[in-house]
């Protein structure tokens, strides 16, 4: 469904990703786990246009995606959930929403259905402003409002940052619902890699800018140098 | 009374020195022969000090008695709303009948087409600041295109004011996509600078080039507007607006005529923007306000919503400007100072950024107001500028902060200004 194909970035002189290669399959849920600086989110950003990749290309659904500007990108069917999670502060819940439909040109009555059904907490709320709610549900909103467009690719940039363990596992869960009954592919950047390599079908661990390892999700967990460097060891 | 207050109220007594020393305490008067003599008037210096001193004191004591300052209550901004909802008709219905209530003259319809004008700027600018966020500090040269795209279409071509007004539209518009295209990637106070040197540009090169505008003398003679191409001169010709009605020609009918074409202009802007704030386009706009990057992770052409956003408030401001034109008769760069563009920034952050209603009451307030203090002279830049303050740190978001939702599944709920910190959108 996606492929990324020996592709390289930088921002200016700086170097952040060198001749990285992914691919994620219809209905997959891909993870990518690394350390802060490891071009984690570089990657996510590439694929949506902005940067741009240096060299390299990028395929989605037997389209080359490279040079399209972003705006185009983002209604090819490809959603994004940014980091930090953006969402509309002094927008109503409601109203971030519809922004999530904005370009698409489908009704946006059943999305909305289909998310205030996976976030009740959304349709509790939904007349309030975006920046009155808590960490959790401005997740869930910019989760939510990314579905509004009816993707087929998930993009998700760090859905667990600064949220407490609890409502880790409850994004957690809406993903893997997400990927199992609306068979939603995922593609999930975390440095929570424990968690997110237990969710995810594949990962790939970023170092430097370079893939070095890929492999199951499982297979990735079980690796010592995955638990060393990812894990603490501990868990 | 305990160091830090004598500390800070010393501080405020320096800042007072630095301040009233140099406007105070030297003058310039012209002496017996003619020469300009320095008058040095430390003693009013030192009361203007003293005054602070004391004045510091007094305010920090009040402040310890009083206790902490309350954030106002989501009551009071829910009071307000409520309010909102009533006042808006009643000075709708204010602006309509005002040249119809006995004791309405000359002076009253001239102001009111004045306030109708900045109100007009104000909802033309809003569209740019207010919703899509973007601080335009140089708007009065889009007005000044629209003023002279008027006047020089009009004295040159013999072009009537109905055919000119879309055009000067469309040209200030023009001039509104051209400024957007160097700007689209600036934000706040680059984005300002631009704009303020765009201002300022447009306004030298009205002012510099002679052969077209006519330089520091302006353009004179310009058409006043027609009734429908019945004009509203008094000698009672059947092809003018008092033969044609068989009515006793007097010079008030242009007045009135003026004031409801302004209003008309006024409403017509006001309602596009309502209009536009529920649209897709207008929603856009006021994402891209928040937050950029989310904006364009969910698809949106940033290039195309902003520029509309530029485009659309020019384009008002174009309007006003022909409008301003045909009221004069005369228009010269000196209307286009930069103080214009700060005033009728002034009016959109102190009506609260984005509200249609706390924007037409800041400009009643700021225009009308200064009028009303016209017999202060000197002291009246004063009171405008301590009512500014005071606006602002009555109510910091503008008089109207709050806004209301475009869409809901049932009720629509405000949600009040308070609740997001200041500086958040």
């Amino acid at each position: 469904m996606l492929a990324v194909d020996t592709v390289s970035t930088a921002y200016g002189a700086v170097q952040a990703l060198r001749e990285v290669s992914i691919t994620v399959a219809q209905g997959e849920i891909v993870t990518l786990v690394g350390a802060n600086g490891a071009g984690k989110s570089t990657l996510l950003m590439t694929i949506c246009g902005d940067p741009r990749a240096r060299s390299g290309r990028v395929v989605f659904e037997d389209r080359d995606i490279t040079a399209l500007p972003t705006h185009e990108i983002m209604r090819l069917g490809l959603a994004q959930v940014p980091e930090g999670r953006r969402v509309f502060p002094r927008m109503s819940v409601m109203e971030n929403l519809l922004m999530g439909a904005q370009v698409a040109r489908h009704d946006p009555a059943p999305l909305l259905r289909q998310v205030f059904a996976l976030f009740p907490r959304l349709e509790e709320r939904q007349s309030q402003r975006g920046g009155t709610l808590s960490g959790g549900e401005q997740q869930m909103l910019a989760i939510g409002r990314a579905l509004m467009s009816k993707p087929r690719l998930l993009l998700l940039d760090e859905p667990s940052l600064g949220l407490a363990p609890l409502i880790v596992r409850q994004i957690f869960a809406a993903i893997r619902e997400l990927n199992e009954k609306e068979g939603l592919t995922v593609l999930l950047v975390e440095q929570n890699a424990y968690q997110a390599l237990r969710l995810a079908h594949r990962g790939y661990v970023l170092v430097n800018g370079r893939i070095t390892l890929a492999g199951s999700g499982r297979e990735l967990l079980a690796m010592p140098e995955v638990r060393d460097a990812y894990l603490g060891g501990g868990h | 009374m305990t160091p830090a207050v004598l500390k800070d109220a010393a501080l405020t007594a320096l800042v007072a020195f630095g301040l009233f020393a140099p406007m105070v305490g030297l003058r310039t008067d012209v002496g017996p022969t003619g020469e300009l003599v320095l008058r040095q008037r430390w003693g009013d210096v030192a009361i203007l000090v003293g005054i602070a001193f004391v004045g510091r004191i007094a305010l920090m004591a009040w402040r310890a008695v009083r206790g902490e300052p309350k954030p106002p209550s989501a009551a009071r901004t829910e009071a307000i709303r409520r309010a909102g909802t009533f006042v808006a008709p009643v000075l709708l219905a204010f602006a309509v009948a005002l040249p119809l209530i006995p004791g309405t003259g000359r002076y009253e319809l001239d102001l009111g087409i004045l306030v109708l004008t900045y109100v007009m700027l104000g909802w033309g600018l809003n569209i740019v600041v207010g919703l899509a966020g973007l601080l335009d500090l140089g708007y009065v040269a889009f007005y000044a295109v629209g003023a002279y795209s008027y006047a020089l279409l009009a004295t040159n071509f013999g072009l009537s004011f109905w055919i000119c007004l879309p055009l000067a539209g469309i040209l200030a518009s023009f001039w509104g996509i051209l400024l957007g295209f160097p700007v689209l990637r600036l934000r706040g106070d680059y984005l300002a600078i631009v704009t303020l040197a765009f201002g300022e540009i447009i306004r030298i090169v009205l002012l510099n080039w002679v052969s077209l505008t006519g330089g520091p003398n302006g353009v004179s003679g310009i058409p006043r507007p027609t009734f429908f191409g019945l004009s509203f001169s008094m000698s009672g010709e059947p092809d003018t607006f008092a033969g044609f009605f068989g009515i006793e020609p007097s010079p008030s009918h242009r007045v009135i005529f003026l004031y409801y074409l302004i209003l008309g202009l006024a409403l017509l802007t006001n309602w596009v923007s309502i209009r536009l704030r529920r649209q897709p386009l207008g929603r856009a706009w006021e994402a891209l306000r928040e937050d950029e990057i989310a904006c364009r992770a969910l698809g949106i052409n940033i290039t195309a919503t902003k520029l509309t956003a530029f485009a659309l408030g020019a384009m008002f401001a174009g309007f006003a400007g022909s409008f301003f034109a045909t009221r004069q008769g005369f228009i010269s760069p000196e209307s286009f100072t930069f103080i214009e563009s700060a005033i009728i920034l002034a009016i959109v952050v102190l009506g609260g950024m984005g509200s249609q209603i706390g924007i037409a009451i800041a400009a009643l307030v700021m225009i009308g107001g200064f009028e009303v203090f016209r017999d202060l002279d000197e002291w009246r830049m004063l009171v405008f500028g301590g009512a500014m303050v005071l606006i602002m740190v009555v109510r910091p978001r503008g008089l109207v902060g709050h806004r209301t939702p475009t869409v809901a599944l049932g009720e629509r709920r405000s949600i009040s200004a308070e609740h997001v910190a200041e500086g958040h959108g």
